[in-house]
């Protein structure tokens, strides 16, 4: 799946993923390719990406929000 | 006639002030080019964030919570954006201007309630209006230091709260909008109360659309459009921001190219009499000569 993470000051990620693990308000949320359309609110956390080589990187955020749709996911950080 | 030597040194120091003002030029072209990248970087995050709020809006009816809650203006924070350093033009005081007209036409009422007060984010319009003894609430010059959206989330964010708590009915904010290096347009943007209707009216495309996909929402539809507006707002106070700094570097940069020319223009005339008194000089002192030559002679 197709992975973007946005900051309004600059792209954190942007790329193919294979699994990505977000804090969603109600708790962490695994999101895995072809996942169902989603939108979800992110409270202060940390964002774990493991793309397609199974490196994983790590992001920093405290809050957003994420949208899942036709296998892209995107992720609006604060 | 005027004398040698003062008009060399005149010469000299134009010379040095054209010098300074065609780097400073430099310095601003430089800094709107990267002004100008930050808000193209902006621009994805924007849309996006739009097209969300959008979605969810339409989906979701009038509930978007206290932001969009409309009172009578009773209380009204205006948010001044200038910059903390002068030599541009008339960008700050187009913006100081923008201000005045504003509390005149729309809130003269509250102005004499003494209920406008003012949000300062920039040196020149902060000195400004201290020494007009206007209610400042806060002013935050260091923000353009280091512009990032955390420094101008936290500015807004209290703003917001105040909003959130009934303190503060009306937020506006004043800002020069870039549109390009020469020209900026002054734009007086309402931050608060949050207007639904016109981010649903912006986007007939989404609506052609149509058929939108059926998200799973979480926590909740309601829960997530009240984080989000006031997330929605903080970056649209730092697009106001990121447009300013742009905005000012365009003027600046402008009005060193104006004096850089003013300054070519003023050594050419400057040559032009230093010249002409030279010549003056050496044709006096040939007809001193002959004379004198003469005067042997006869």
């Amino acid at each position: 799946m197709n992975l973007e993470i946005l900051t309004p000051d600059k792209k954190l990620y942007s790329g193919e993923a294979e699994y990505v693990d977000v804090p969603g308000q109600a708790g962490r949320t695994g999101i895995l390719s072809k996942h169902a359309p989603m939108i979800a609110a992110l409270k202060a956390g940390k964002v774990k990406v493991r793309d397609m080589q199974k490196q994983e990187h790590f992001f920093d955020i405290k809050g957003g929000i994420v949208e899942v749709r036709d296998n892209s996911v995107i992720l609006l950080a604060e | 006639m005027p004398n040698l030597k003062e008009v060399r040194i005149r010469i000299a120091s134009v010379i040095s002030t054209q010098q300074i003002t065609s780097a400073m030029k430099m310095v601003s072209a430089a800094k709107l080019r990267r002004a100008q990248d930050a808000i193209i970087q902006m621009r994805p995050f924007e849309a996006k964030l739009k097209e969300i709020l959008d979605n969810l809006i339409d989906s979701a009816g009038s509930s978007a919570g206290v932001y969009a809650q409309t009172r009578p203006a009773e209380r009204v924070i205006i948010a001044v954006i200038t910059s903390n350093r002068g030599l541009c033009g008339g960008f700050n005081a187009s913006v100081i201007k923008g201000v005045n007209q504003l509390i005149r036409e729309k809130y003269p009422e509250q102005m004499a309630k003494g209920n406008v007060s003012l949000a300062c984010v920039g040196k020149k319009g902060t000195d400004f209006f201290k020494r007009a003894n206007a209610k400042i609430f806060s002013s935050r010059n260091e923000i353009w230091d280091k512009l990032t959206y955390d420094n101008a989330a936290e500015f807004v964010g209290e703003i917001l709260k105040l909003y959130a708590e009934g303190k503060v009915d009306r937020v506006e904010v004043v800002y020069n909008r870039f549109k390009n290096a020469a020209t900026q347009v002054l734009t007086v943007d309402q931050l608060l109360p949050f207007n639904i209707e016109s981010s649903k009216n912006k986007s007939p495309k989404e609506a052609i659309k149509g058929i939108k996909p059926d998200y799973i929402f979480e926590p909740d539809q309601e829960q997530i459009i009240q984080d989000l507006i006031p997330y929605a707002l903080k970056v649209r106070f730092f697009r106001s921001l990121l447009d300013s700094y742009a905005a000012e570097h365009g003027a600046r940069m402008t009005a060193m190219h104006k004096a850089t020319d003013n300054a070519s223009e003023l050594i050419k005339s400057l040559k032009l009499s230093y010249n002409k008194a030279r010549q003056a000089a050496i044709t006096k002192e040939i007809l001193e000569i002959v004379a004198g030559a003469e005067a042997i002679n006869s």
